[in-house]
């Protein structure tokens, strides 16, 4: 009952004009960020970021997660219409939500995705709301060795689950830590990696590596494809939101397997929204009554994509505000805004700062109530963006890139290095090096390291300290598991097929 | 597509032996107030060195790994190129113009010269655009972006 008494004193925050006003202009230009497929919602986050810095950090928290709701409600419609997936986790709705379209169905498939996924985004944020108190209650209790545990065990989930080739996830977590310790050692302040040269002494910036990798990676790997775009028309009716609306009650069951899956790979640090959309996809087929009709214009294709999608974009935040380790990309992202806003984010924010994390939780319902109607009214509009040339689209996120990383710390050198991290964006991806893996650990990596040498200060410099302690010993024992599978794999062949999961961020 | 996995092992080796080598400077061992400032990284090295060994191996073993894909097939190449030299030419009038003449300039010969815009539309297209940013972050957020030689002029 306390969390009740808690919410309604968020809803008291996140009611207030000014930051009903910041949630729906995050919400819209999420929506514009995810209609868009040259501009994913990890870049849009980042490239939004330095605009939060005259913000207080409430409504900062609010502008960002709205912009997350906002490309996780967009990125369908590009999907739907065009056939071309807005963001990464709209792929899997592109196999039936285009079939739709092309029947005249246009309508019909994008309410089932926004009410469905709004649906979802609803149950999620119950979920948050009760699940949240009593999980940062019992990180209260952590201590660094829990810490490290716990970090190693996000870590571990990429290289066991994360799909895809397990040494590159490994690589690119590795690269992520480097370069997070390059500046001055957090412990001793001797400067590390710098290899004498004043610049580095401040280390790199994770906005800037973000905007980077992220924003000018994508702008590079959509120059070799032109766009173009030749899509359906979509106007959403009154009646396309009723049959909707009955036809969900009729599948209610894809609709919760779908967000309870989506939830909870949205929880499991590093795996976001993209794994959860394919995840659902295929589970859907596969308990169909007909499963062959699947790609062909199934309802339920577009209702558990989207549903999982919306779903794991809440649960990833669950893990940031909890503990303050991140559940998706995006949330890295924003847990890099946390730091710039002068938070420390973990289980003490639940009561230092309440009204940051009650206000946050709020804007939540109110965010997704005002994503829902921009959707169903606007959807005529946000087509519109993508008739926008590519010759001027890209150039503007190239400059709106460059203003976010000079913005973090007012230099050039920042730019500079955004274009070079583009490059590595570029190549990471194809290469198949997933880019998620390195952002988390750039992010995480101060505080893992800190924690980690805490640690073993404490147990005077044996490692038994990460199995003696009961929940730091689960946690190890988990990610150590994760991290050999993956040998296992190698080793037996057969367990490769079965235990596949879709690489993917979000 | 073989050789440039194996070129960026090869780089990620030669990260890997340069940060073991910077941990030897600072020390990976255990000092007076606990692992020294090279211990962490120390170990980030080596597991990225074994990683990297691992991949090369792997590719070099599996024939059959990534047949005839490209890392960027030839007709990319020019593509990539025409969007990325601008951005680098961007930047670097940015350290002389400041941000609003560098990137009018920027917008407007990418619009020209990729998309073929009439002159018109380029200017105005980048007149709004300088205008529209200088609007919303120098005065609305408050972010001073970079400024050259020029803007003294006109008294900003």
């Amino acid at each position: 009952m306390e969390s009740l008494a808690n919410l309604i004193m968020g809803f008291g925050v996140a009611l207030t004009p000014y930051n009903v006003a910041i949630a729906s202009v995050g919400v819209f230009l999420g929506i514009i960020i995810g209609v868009l497929p040259g501009l994913g919602g990890t870049s849009g986050v980042a490239i939004l970021l330095p605009l939060t810095f005259v913000m207080p950090s409430t409504s900062a928290i609010i502008f960002l997660t709205s912009i997350y709701w906002g490309a996780l409600f967009g990125g369908v419609i590009t999907s739907i219409l065009f056939n071309i997936p807005g963001e990464p986790w709209s792929v899997a709705a592109t196999f039936d939500g285009y079939p739709l379209a092309k029947e005249g169905r246009a309508g019909y498939a994008l309410s089932v995705a926004f009410i469905g996924g709004f649906f979802a985004s609803l149950f999620s944020i119950l979920l948050f709301t009760f699940f949240a108190p009593p999980l940062a209650e019992l990180a209260l209790r952590f201590g660094p060795p829990e810490y490290f545990a716990v970090m190693l065990l996000a870590f571990s989930t990429f290289v066991g689950l994360g799909g895809g080739s397990a040494v590159k996830n490994l690589v690119s977590a590795l690269i992520g830590f480097l370069l997070a310790s390059v500046g001055l050692d957090i412990v001793t302040g001797t400067p590390r990696l710098t290899f004498d040269s004043v610049t580095l002494l401040s280390g790199f910036s994770f906005v800037t590596v973000c905007i980077g990798l992220f924003g000018i990676g994508e702008i590079l790997l959509s120059a070799e494809e032109s766009l173009e775009f030749r899509g359906e028309q979509g106007k959403i009716g009154l009646r396309d939101v009723i049959t909707t609306v009955v036809d969900i009650f009729r599948s209610w069951l894809t609709w919760l397997t779908g967000t309870i899956l989506g939830f909870w790979v949205g929880v499991l640090p590093g795996t976001g929204a993209t794994p959860a959309s394919f995840m659902a996809y295929g589970m859907a087929k596969q308990y169909s009554r007909y499963p062959e009709k699947f790609g062909t214009g199934v309802m339920e294709g577009v209702l558990s994509t989207q549903s999982a999608a919306q779903a794991a974009g809440i649960g990833a935040l669950l893990p940031l505000v909890t503990l303050g380790v991140p559940g998706s990309p995006t949330a890295a992202v924003m847990l890099g805004g946390l730091y710039i806003w002068g938070l420390q984010p973990g289980p003490l924010l639940f009561i230092e700062k309440p009204d940051f994390v009650w206000g946050l939780i709020a804007s939540m319902y109110i965010g997704n109530i005002i994503g829902l109607l921009m959707c169903l009214l606007l959807v005529p509009f946000f087509t519109i963006i993508l008739r926008i040339p590519y010759a001027i689209l890209a150039p503007l996120i190239v400059l709106l890139s460059a203003v976010g990383s000079y913005a973090v710390s007012n230099r050039l050198f920042d730019v500079w290095l955004m274009l070079f991290f583009g490059v590595v964006g570029y190549a990471f991806k194809k290469l198949q090096i997933p880019l998620a893996p390195l952002a988390i650990g750039l992010v995480l990596g101060d505080m893992t390291e800190t924690a980690m040498r805490q640690s073993i200060i404490m147990s005077r410099g044996s490692l038994s300290i990460f199995f003696t302690r009961p929940i730091a010993a689960t946690c190890t024992i988990i990610a150590l598991f994760l991290f050999i599978f993956p040998s296992l794999r190698i080793m037996f062949p057969w367990m490769r097929d079965r235990l596949w999961a879709p690489r993917g961020g979000g | 597509m073989r050789k440039a996995e194996i070129i960026t092992s090869a780089v990620f080796l030669l990260i890997s032996a340069l940060v073991l080598y910077e941990a030897k400077l600072l020390g990976f061992g255990w000092g007076i107030e606990g692992p020294q400032p090279g211990f962490f990284i120390f170990y980030l090295a080596l597991a990225l060195g074994l990683s990297s060994v691992v991949r090369i191996v792997q590719v070099l073993r599996d024939r059959g790994l990534l047949p005839g894909t490209k890392f960027v097939s030839a007709k990319a190449w020019p593509e990539v190129l025409k969007v990325f030299l601008p951005m680098v030419g961007a930047v670097v009038l940015m350290e002389f113009l400041g941000f609003y003449i560098a990137s009018a300039l920027y917008l407007g010969f990418f619009m020209r010269w990729v998309g073929r815009f009439s002159w018109g539309m380029v200017l105005l297209v980048a007149f709004i655009f300088a205008l529209s940013h200088y609007l919303v972050f120098e005065k609305w957020f408050l972010v001073p972006l970079p400024k050259g030689l020029l803007e003294p002029y006109i008294g900003l």
